[in-house]
């Protein structure tokens, strides 16, 4: 398949490998975080780490939409959702996203009309075929998303729309890198940068990591060989002693953004004053809130929500994981008491989530594939 | 000293003992992520359903149970269809009802005799669409050389039925001396799939029009029970049989690795897909190896007897795309891999829930 199968081919991808060893230092250990959970994905899906040298160690990242929503959130949308004249509309991976006691899906099956939906315009078309009922969208995303939030905002107020509302859930992704660069406990040698997001916010946002950090992010799409060549790309800049910005997604980002995207972001979304980030605690101008102009639009101004805030369960240390400070398999309850199908943490509910990932496409070692004398632990590497 | 790569080896044996353990259905209520034919749907069926009639032909939990009367070995199976749209490019709820039970029976390597068919018709649906269904049952049995030979009607109140729901069970008997059972399959033996994957699935998606996405697409669904008898006949060391409808290859096939104990590797260069269904898979986000077929089968076949095998299939009309995609190892027990065409290795598991409910 065109514009597919270019960007996975295994000689190209043993090609890059090579390179990668060659570049690095003798007893020199590399830890870069690919900051965007699509990339998390794609190193799990595609078995990327298996190109690695066991110098260099991936380190997951906080940018899973599903993944930051505090278990306060889910309630006050569940609310909205059993109000009998609402119709709540989502993305389908924040079904199982659990709540402080309960997740969409629970309260589907307990009679609340949620709908499924691929875009928030498909939330936009319920809300023309239910004149008698009002259709919330359950908005959440970093800067990819939110455009089109905003866009279908823009959309229900030039068709006079009355009955069409978003929760707004919408997060920014450069607060959350400032959180995880201020984090003492981790130390990072570099960064794959949010390809999706970037198509949006351009390349010079990241310009502090660089001017302030001294460390290299180099922004990468979502095939394979793009992940490699990224960390190419970032070994070359260490190796040289150089820490700046570098955009390898270039077929689809440009370096200053998209300037239409961005202007209907901030015709519809402001900063809020702080959000709570699940794991990460509150943090100041980090999402994205309804203006006072759109009010008419914004769920949380026309409904009463309970706004209760959800301590985190006690065993669950998605944080963590999110910082990257933890592995996945070094959380207690991982794969045990949280598994993909009885999440505690949001990690092991998308399929972005750096603990589902591993979950579903990682969880077997390469140490015991080598033990046992499988085939694979040749093949793999 | 432990090192990382112990302490990691450790903690995925505590989790294998976790997936090991007996199901518990913690839900108060029934979800949909239960019918989606995953994780969920396997704790449901061996918490509620296995607890309370366990016997020893149910217990296996195959698509179908077998028996003998006399000297008569039995297939005997049956199944509920609720997909919605009802008539969709390549079939409809009527054929999918007759193939579906026809190949639950094939699988068992039986050849089906009989068939029962119940309706359950929802107050106002139209005659003009039931007559529809109904011809389409017939032209299928009749394709399938089985009977319908009784049935039932209920209707119920508008609103409560999507228009209409299916039920066939049916019965077939066993002409070959083979015991086609998950723990058959042994290390050495190759897996083999019988046609493209995955395009009862997309089809079907699609016709729902939720998506705006066009294709030329058709349903696979098909009656098995033909290229099934030819297998049978060309080799000797077929192992077990699965046709790969809810939850794709994916979950059949970690069905039959956990029951036989055994790990199996996918290569996915080897796995045969349309452009189509594998562009709609990477544009929607879904894995294809668990995209739902309805006229596709996995087979597991001694190693030696593969080449035989793929030549078998490929010589019927319905297996002319048959892959050996995969082959059976001993380790790590229980786990299904994917040799990734990256050249990457991962982990395929049971599906979880289903973010597209209802195709069949």
């Amino acid at each position: 398949m065109r514009y597919v199968d270019e960007y996975r081919d295994a000689d190209k991808a043993r090609a890059l490998a090579a390179r990668i060893a060659q570049l690095c230092e003798p007893g020199r250990q590399y830890k870069f975080m690919e900051v965007c959970g699509g990339h998390t994905h794609t190193i799990y899906k595609h078995g990327i780490e298996d190109y690695l040298p066991e110098a260099i160690t991936l380190v997951h990242g906080p940018g899973c939409p599903v993944c930051v929503i505090p278990m306060g959130r889910v309630d006050d949308a569940i609310h909205l959702a059993e109000q009998s004249s609402v119709i709540m509309a989502s993305f389908g991976d924040m079904m199982r996203v659990p709540g402080g006691s309960r997740s969409f899906l629970d309260a589907k099956a307990a009679g609340c009309d949620i709908r499924m939906v691929y875009s928030p315009l498909d939330a936009l078309k319920l809300a023309r075929q239910n004149p008698d009922r009002r259709v919330v969208f359950m908005a959440i995303g970093f800067e990819t998303t939110a455009p089109s939030t905003a866009m279908t905002v823009l959309r229900a107020a030039r068709d006079g729309l009355t009955n069409f509302s978003v929760f707004s859930n919408h997060v920014t992704i450069i607060p959350a890198i400032k959180a995880i660069l201020d984090s003492p406990d981790l130390r990072l040698d570099g960064f794959l940068g949010p390809g999706h997001v970037s198509t949006v916010i351009g390349c010079t946002p990241y310009d502090f990591i660089a001017a302030q950090h001294a460390k290299p992010l180099v922004v990468a799409g979502f095939e394979p060989l793009d992940i490699l060549q990224s960390i190419y790309q970032l070994m070359v800049q260490l190796s040289e002693g150089r820490s700046e910005i570098e955009n390898q997604y270039s077929r689809v980002v440009a370096w200053a953004g998209n300037a239409k995207a961005l202007s209907v972001l901030t015709e519809v979304f402001e900063l809020r004053p702080q959000f709570e980030w699940r794991g990460l605690g509150f943090i100041s101008h980090s999402a994205l809130q309804v203006r006072e102009k759109y009010a008419a639009f914004d769920a949380e101004r026309l409904f009463e929500l309970p706004g209760v805030r959800v301590a985190d369960p006690k065993a669950c240390q998605c944080g963590e994981v999110l910082k990257g400070v933890l592995k996945p398999w070094e959380c207690k309850v991982f794969g045990t008491a949280c598994t993909p199908e009885t999440p505690i943490g949001t990690c092991m509910v998308s399929p972005e989530g750096a603990c589902a990932a591993y979950y579903n496409f990682g969880r077997f070692s390469r140490e015991r594939l080598q033990q046992a004398g499988s085939p694979l632990a040749v093949i793999s590497r | 000293m432990t090192t990382t790569g112990e302490l990691e080896l450790r903690v995925l044996d505590r989790i294998d003992k976790a997936r090991r353990r007996k199901a518990k259905i913690t839900d108060e209520r029934v979800t949909l992520a239960h019918g989606a034919g995953g994780k969920a749907s396997q704790t449901l069926t061996d918490a509620v359903f296995l607890e309370a009639f366990r016997n020893p032909l149910l217990e296996p939990l195959s698509d179908q149970a077998v028996f003998g009367i006399g000297n008569a070995r039995l297939a005997f199976s049956t199944d509920s269809y609720v997909v919605r749209p009802l008539f969709f490019p390549g079939g409809d709820i009527g054929d999918l009802a007759v193939n579906g039970t026809v190949n639950d029976l094939a699988m068992a390597g039986a050849r089906p005799l009989y068939l029962s068919a119940g309706f359950i018709l929802e107050e106002g649906f139209p005659l003009e669409s039931l007559t529809r269904v109904v011809a389409s049952m017939a032209r299928a049995a009749n394709a399938a050389g089985v009977q319908i030979v009784t049935g039932d009607t209920k209707v119920v109140e508008r609103g409560k039925a999507d228009g209409c729901y299916l039920n066939t069970a049916g019965i077939g008997v066993i002409e070959h001396p083979f015991a086609l059972t998950a723990d058959a399959v042994k290390p050495g033996d190759a897996v083999l799939i019988s046609g493209p994957i995955g395009e009862h699935g997309v089809t079907v998606m699609l016709a729902r029009g939720e998506l705006d996405i066009d294709s030329d697409l058709c349903s696979d669904t098909a009656p098995l029970h033909g290229i099934v008898a030819d297998l049978l006949t060309a080799v000797d060391g077929v192992r077990c049989l699965r046709d790969a409808t809810r939850g794709g290859v994916a979950t059949i096939v970690n069905e039959i690795a956990r029951a036989a104990d055994v790990a199996v590797v996918f290569d996915e260069r080897a796995i045969p897909m349309r452009a189509e269904v594998r562009g709609a898979a990477e544009l929607l986000g879904i894995d294809p190896l668990y995209l739902a077929c309805e006229g596709r089968f996995v087979a597991f076949v001694e190693g030696a007897q593969a080449d035989a095998a793929l030549a078998s299939l490929r010589a019927h009309p319905l297996g002319t795309g048959a892959a050996i995609i995969g082959r059976v190892v001993a380790d790590p027990p229980g786990l299904v891999l994917l040799k990734t065409e990256f050249g990457g290795t991962r982990i395929v598991d049971v599906l979880i829930g289903d973010p597209l409910p209802r195709i069949c």
